[in-house]
Parts: structure tokens; sequence; C-alpha cells
């Protein structure tokens, strides 16, 4: 095994969505065809600061996400841009058809960027928390999805898509977690970030279970196992290429989400070790289920998304290979 | 001044195409196609200022959205009069590898379409994007959309109908289609929605009647009409009255034509009370 492993530091935990928040504004200055639209969640978005710079390029559409998703269809046809804010849930399975058919099918150049995915909003509970629209999304044809894991690289991720032709979703999250990519990356749809090299087993994470992964993996380290960690920030379209790479070294894979199993990126990934190369696989996911209310990190703790859930997929992963 | 007996004639002629387009696939949307055939007519040839060829941004342009995405036979068949694609494209509707499928699409990339349709409800919020677009780069042009009366009772349409008044734009002009009549019989059986001119004037927009919603001249009149109350601060409302099925007698005062296709001895009673005039594809 390796000698070194790479670490990273925590430059200070924040918001993934105050990240969209700096990338919408930063948008705003250096691209005048970037809209704005909003269904009353202006301060949950972090959209506060586009709205003030750009108050003409800025739609408060209300309640009505349904119009939003419509609206921001429409504004593409003229030249716009648009990116389109609010919660996950409210993002995707509210407004599916409206997705599907004025934007995905109707091949417009819409940015929905949604924010509090997952458990991990809190305290609202189940209604809030979708765990569904990973798949969702991924089903649309012409779709790209994006799950991105710190403040750093939701703001690299905003500014990409912003250059990138076609629907996006880009997913992205309520509580400060660790940042820890840099600050200035280059952001590369479609384009795995490995992160630390090993030859164990292979972790690929994606959202905010990339930082539980890097620790997952310095604790598997002390006890002997060298875990090869990659930030699968798209989702759709997958690198497919960097995970066959990886565990053609490792053999065998976990992969790591705040998601329902079902739909997510794990299955995305057994899809491709299926059709090119079969390798055991543990998924570390929700298990068809709700969530609840509670704090990020005790609801992260119960429905097995931590490191701590990571650490035992991958023990009981390197048993099967 | 418009020439009314042209308009007339490729009306007729408009008719033909849809009785033929869903006879020979045996499916698609006779009713609400042939009721709004005046409609289309005199919106393409007289009431929009369009360029002369066909680009998505549609910038210096009038543009037109339909909701009602089922309509699609009257829409394509005006497109193609009008030059957006050949006519004798009109043979390929709704076959295997056609751009005219059942409901339109930008899809396979068919000119003159800008959004898809069909799954209803959703086309008066993308006009009122491209209205806004327009309103972003200073271009004067308006934005025209057609509803099912029908369509209405999808709630997306009042989240948007109350956008657009709310937001002042005055640069949309949004026509129903008032036949009373949707698949499962009269609107006014299957939910009734009371008045539309009430509850459009509530939500704050402009509301014109056209009474004779099968008459070109009063097509026109009210059309213009409607064009000269933009710019005013609302949304405009056009409530078009027309015939499910009209010009064959058959299929007037009926809701049964609405999805239905006539079969080889229908379809000859329909086009012997349509001459053709300007030449079948």
């Amino acid at each position: 095994m390796n000698t070194i492993m790479k670490t990273y530091e925590n430059t200070g935990n924040k918001d993934t969505r105050s990240g969209f928040g700096a990338g919408l504004t930063e948008l705003g200055k250096t691209n005048e065809n970037v809209v704005a639209l909003c269904a009353d969640l202006i301060g949950s978005l972090k959209m506060d600061e586009f709205k003030a710079n750009h108050p003409e390029r800025f739609f408060q559409v209300g309640i009505a996400e349904a119009n939003m998703i419509g609206i921001a269809a429409g504004l593409t046809i003229g030249g716009k841009i648009p990116f389109t804010g609010t919660f996950a849930n409210f993002s995707t399975g509210r407004v599916y058809d409206q997705i599907r058919q004025s934007v995905a099918y109707s091949g417009k150049n819409v940015k929905i960027c949604a924010s509090h995915a997952g458990v991990t909003l809190g305290e609202d509970g189940a209604t809030h928390q979708i765990l569904e629209d990973i798949g969702l999304m991924k089903m649309l044809p012409g779709m790209t999805v994006i799950n991105t894991c710190d403040y750093n690289q939701t703001k690299a991720a905003t500014l990409a898509i912003a250059e990138h032709k076609g629907p996006v979703y880009l997913r992205f999250g309520r509580p400060k977690v660790a940042n820890f990519t840099s600050e200035n990356q280059k952001f590369e749809i479609g384009k795995a970030v490995k992160l630390t090299d090993g030859i164990d087993v292979t972790i690929v994470a994606t959202g905010h279970l990339v930082w539980e992964a890097l620790e997952a993996s310095k604790v598997l380290y002390e006890q002997g196992i060298s875990a090869e960690v990659i930030n699968i920030h798209t989702i759709k379209p997958l690198d497919e290429d960097a995970i066959l790479k990886s565990v053609a070294k490792t053999g065998c894979i976990v992969t790591a989400e705040e998601h329902n199993y079902l739909g997510g990126l794990g299955e995305s990934v057994s899809r491709t070790l299926v059709k090119n190369n079969p390798t055991p696989q543990e998924f570390v996911a929700t298990n068809d289920t709700f969530g609840e209310s509670g704090t990020p990190s005790q609801l992260m703790d119960k429905y097995g998304l931590n490191a701590k859930a990571i650490i035992e997929a991958s023990k009981k992963v390197l048993k099967r290979k | 001044m418009p020439d009314i007996q042209k308009l007339q004639n490729l009306t007729t002629q408009v008719r033909r195409d849809i009785l033929r387009m869903v006879h020979k696939v045996n499916s698609g949307h006779p009713g609400g196609s042939l009721g709004c055939a005046e409609f289309f007519v005199a919106l393409y040839k007289e009431i929009m200022d369009t360029k002369d060829h066909f680009d998505m941004d549609g910038i210096g342009e009038d543009l037109f959205f339909l909701s009602n995405g089922h309509i699609s036979p009257v829409y394509y068949s005006v497109l193609a009069r009008c030059g957006y694609f050949p006519v004798d494209e009109l043979n390929t509707f709704r076959l295997i590898d056609s751009r005219l499928q059942g409901h339109p699409t930008t899809h396979e990339g068919l000119p003159g379409v800008r959004i898809a349709s069909g799954s209803l409800g959703q086309g008066m919020s993308v006009a009122i994007g491209a209205a806004e677009a327009k309103k972003l780069n200073n271009d004067n042009h308006l934005i025209y959309s057609l509803h099912g009366d029908g369509e209405l009772q999808e709630g997306q349409n009042w989240e948007a109908i109350m956008y657009a008044s709310a937001n002042k734009v005055d640069n949309l002009i949004s026509t129903i289609d008032l036949n009373g009549k949707q698949i499962d019989g009269a609107t006014d059986d299957v939910l009734p929605m009371g008045s539309l001119k009430a509850k459009f004037e509530a939500f704050g927009w402009i509301v014109l009647e056209i009474k004779e919603g099968n008459n070109i001249e009063a097509i026109l009149d009210g059309m213009s009409e409607a064009k000269a109350q933009t710019g005013k601060g609302k949304p405009v409302c056009v409530l078009l009255e027309t015939e499910m099925g009209n010009g064959v007698d058959f299929m007037m005062h009926t809701h049964a034509w609405h999805g239905k296709a006539p079969n080889d001895e229908q379809l000859e009673i329909a086009l012997s009370q349509n001459a053709e005039t300007l030449g079948d594809y």
C-alpha cells in the first residue's frame, strides 16, 4: 500500500447553497444573459445579492414552481440563461412534468438549481427532504445531473453550467459542511475527481458524502486499508472511465450518496460495472425510506450516511472480493 | 385591407389538410383543429409580424405558442401553408421518423415550433417567459398564445395568469379557444368554470371577446383591438368563441370529434363540404 495518503484540509465549514449564491453573483457580473428565478426562497437559496445587483434580471414568481419552470423555458427563447432556485423537492418531483415537456424534451437551456436536498435539510422533516431527485432527473433524456460536495465546488459548478448548453440539474444542500476543495478550481462537467490513491477499495461519493468518504479513508488507512476516494460530482453523464480504471486496481467499490439507493449514483455505477467489469459493490444510501425530523448529523447517523457507514461498507465489500 | 376571400380560401384548404391528415393515420384531433382554422390563418397571415426565416430565438418578430398541442393538425397545416416547411411534409403527420409528431415538439427541429406542448397547462408560463425575454432584449414585438378552455382546468394556468398581471406582462396576448367542449363532454358538465371573463378580469387582465370566432373579419377586428390594448401595463386575454368541428356539418355541435378521425366515407362527405382551393398536398 501507499506509504503516504493525500489529506485534505477543511478551511472552515460553509454551506453549499452559499457557494451557489456566490457563483450566481459572479455570473451576474460576467454574463449578461444569465437571469434568475425564485419561488419565494431567495434567502434560503442565497440569491439576494444577484437580485440586488440585477433586479431587471431577477424574477420572483411566488410560490408557484410549475410556473417558474415554464417561464424559465420561455426565457431561453430570446437567448437568456435562466437559473431557477428552490428546494430540491420543489425543483423536481413537484414540477416533473413541466421539466420533462417544457425543458428536457424541448431542449431548453435551463439550469435547475436545487438546495436543501436530502435528509440534511434537517428539522423540517420528510415532506421537504427529497431522496428521490437524482433518480427523477437522471432519467430525463438530455439532462445533466450534478451534486456538488462543498462550497468551493458548488461555486465552480454554478459558473461551469452557465457555459454548458442544455438543461442541467444542480443539487446542493442546506447545512454548513467542510469546505476542502480548492478555491479557484476548474469544474469539468462529467469529469470525476480522484481525491486519494488507493489499492484496496474504491469509494465513489457524491455531495455531502464526499467529505465523509475522506474521513472514512483516514480511519481505514490507520487500519491498513488503502482506499481510493473519487468525487463524482456529475452523476450524468457519469465518468465511467474513472470508475472502471479504479476498480481494475482495487477490485471492489463502495458508492456513497445522500439519496435512495434506488435511482441514485450507486445504481448508475452498478450499471457501468455490470456492463464492463462486474465488481462487488456496497451501497451507502438510504434504504427505500423517507426521512424524518432531526439534526443533520443525527439523521446522517440514523440513516447510515456518514464516515462510519462508509467504513463498515468498505470492510464488507473487501470480504466479497 | 386584407383580402378576406383569399384568407377564406386558405382556411378551406387548411380544413381539407386537417381532415386528410387525421384520416390517413386514423388518429389525431380534428374537432378543435377545425374550430381554430380561421384563427390560425388570421394570426399567421395578417396579425403577426414574422420574419421570413425561422430561428429559435425569434428576436425582432412576434412569436406564437400553442399550449393545447393536440390541435397540431391546424398548426402544422398553417405553418406549412405559410412556408415554414414543405406542404408535402403534411403527408408524414404522426408517422414514424416524422417531424410532425402527434403533439408539436422542437425535438425533431420542425421550423415554426418553439416549445413542446401536449401535456396541458404549460404554454402560458412559457409564453410569459418569452415575453419577459422580449422586454429584456428591448424587442417591442408581441407574444401570442392559444389555450383550450378545458385546458384552463389545469392549475398551472392560474399561477401564470396571476404572475402576468402582477408583473405587468403587457406584451402578451393569450387567446382562449372557447368552444365549451372537452374530451368527456361539455366543459359545463365536466367541470364548470363559470365566467372566464370575470375570472381573467379579477386576475387583472384586459379581456376582449370575439363572439364570432369562426368569422375571419371578426377575428381580424378583435385581434387588432387586442394589439391596441398591449403596452398598457396589463396582459391581454381574448375569449374566442368557436365551434368545434367547424366547417363539417356532422362534426359540429358535438364533442365526439375531439380526438377521433373520420373513416373513408366520412372523409368524403367532409371534403365535399370543403372544396379544394389551393391544391391538396
